[in-house]
């Protein structure tokens, strides 16, 4: 497993008391930001997004399934994630480890407990036939916060996705519609360390970290999901710093997304 | 709650919660297996939790599955802080969590069974983690959803904490709240969390007196 020097740990664990970080930057401050929506030709709606050195890409495809027997008139949106060896020494190839499934089912949190995707426009045949929307997420480089690139590259994937349209006998037609994505939820990410909340922890601060919380927000300023990660605790004044601290630079990266698919288009 | 209910596990406990149903065993510190997962500044932490087929509505296909991964991760990461991990280099800690009967709020009663078992171990520990949720339902902040309001509620705040210090050491949330309710709903939460606390204390009393 990846390691960090002892001296490495401490230099940044001291420069946290003092209020400072390794790359200078402040602690509420994100890296540089890069999105690239419609980033492939092949997948339905996707996204290329780089936090700093952190590079992810998200794909949506689609295919046609029966719904589940309790909600039979609403389609079904799946996410999963691949730590593709190439992207740090830790991953290995095979199917998904802990820390892949939980990825995923971050990310997929936020979108669904947003209600971001209007599932009843998925419907086919009601109890019949329903759109299966997989956001399937690659990791290509991971240097640290990989939760919110991909919760920003899966967002951003489903807002400029397109979906075929059916008729009303089940049969696909020539058409096509956007895929009916009405809010944009976006997590943050925070590492404690020490007594520090460090927003967008890059990987050094992610290998010393006592614990790590990420917070979902939607546009309406309401929290939508929230994930302590690793060991570790929070005091509750630190959680709601946390919340405080999403929904202020949660919105910037909002306009940041919407900004890149308005410039795509 | 009743502690040490199984005989060859090193601490074992059962815990009824409404109708959850939840054993939980641990065995160690033991031998490191597979090897590479050691630390030597600490113990691991492997905790394992299971939903039996037989425990919900529709039978549950038996094994793993990535809700159950997921659980099990922040179950450990719930646990660690209170444990004296440092303590017990080159070791490991193995934690199973059996849902028996699942009715809403099945990792809270795992993370409060977990606790009884490691103490029923003999695991020195910082303090007990309890663990309770709080939701919304009917636009109002509640206590511990069951099924019902589970399904059809707004939002649910799972958290587990050391409550001699008020450290959080689980907190999920999934559903819409505001920010205020957030709040409302952690310190609603952090007194279940206390109450079940108290009936931890009780039942390990009821087998090591005091």
């Amino acid at each position: 497993m990846e390691s960090i020097a002892n001296i490495k740990r401490q230099y940044i664990v001291d420069l946290a008391a003092e209020g400072k970080r390794a790359d200078g930057r402040n602690f509420d401050q994100y890296r540089d930001i890069k999105i690239i929506p419609n980033y492939l030709m092949k997948a339905e709606g996707s996204a290329y997004v780089e936090i700093g050195d952190t590079k992810v890409i998200v794909g949506v495809k689609y295919d046609v399934g029966t719904p589940f027997p309790d909600i039979p008139n609403q389609g079904v949106m799946t996410t999963s994630a691949e730590f593709a060896p190439m992207a740090s020494p830790d991953f290995e190839a095979g199917p998904p480890g802990e820390d892949a499934i939980e990825l995923a089912r971050v990310v997929d949190r936020g979108i669904r407990e947003s209600n971001a995707i209007d599932t009843d426009k998925l419907c086919i045949i009601p109890g019949e036939k329903v759109m299966i929307v997989f956001v399937d997420i690659q990791i290509l480089d991971q240097d640290g916060n990989l939760i919110d690139a991909c919760g920003i590259a899966a967002i951003t994937a489903l807002l400029t996705a397109k979906m075929r349209v059916y008729d009303e006998e089940g049969n696909p037609t020539e058409e096509f519609v956007p895929l009916p994505v009405n809010k944009t939820p976006v997590p943050c990410t925070m590492a404690k360390i020490g007594k520090s909340i460090l927003l967008d922890p890059q990987m050094d601060e992610e290998m010393v970290l006592d614990s790590r919380i990420t917070v979902t927000t939607d546009e309406g300023g309401n929290v939508v999901a929230m994930q302590k990660g690793m060991a570790g605790s929070f005091k509750l004044e630190e959680i709601m710093e946390a919340v405080a601290i999403s929904k202020r630079e949660g919105q910037k990266n909002r306009e940041k997304i919407q900004k890149a698919i308005s410039e795509s288009e | 709650m009743e502690v040490g209910v199984l005989k060859r596990a090193d601490g074992s406990s059962y815990v009824e919660w409404g109708n959850n149903k939840v054993f939980a065993s641990v065995y160690g510190p033991k031998e490191v297996i597979p090897r590479f997962l050691a630390r030597n500044d600490k113990a691991i932490l492997r905790c394992k939790y299971n939903m039996t087929p037989f425990s919900v509505e529709d039978r549950k296909r038996p094994g793993p599955d990535r809700r159950s991964i997921e659980i099990g991760k922040v179950t450990s990461g719930a646990l660690e802080p209170a444990i004296l991990v440092e303590d017990y280099p080159n070791s490991m800690i193995e934690i199973a969590i059996e849902i028996m009967q699942a009715d809403a709020g099945t990792r809270c009663a795992g993370i409060t069974a977990a606790t009884l078992a490691l103490v029923d171990a003999g695991i020195p520990m910082r303090d007990l983690v309890a663990a309770c949720a709080a939701g919304k339902s009917n636009d109002e902040i509640v206590l511990d959803l069951c099924k019902e309001e589970d399904n059809s509620g707004q939002a649910d705040v799972p958290i587990a904490i050391m409550p001699r210090s008020d450290d959080v050491t689980l907190l999920q949330m999934d559903g819409i709240l505001t920010e205020d309710e957030v709040e409302e709903a952690l310190k609603l939460a952090m007194s279940g969390c206390k109450k079940i606390y108290e009936m931890q204390k009780k039942a390990l009393k009821v087998k090591y007196g005091g």
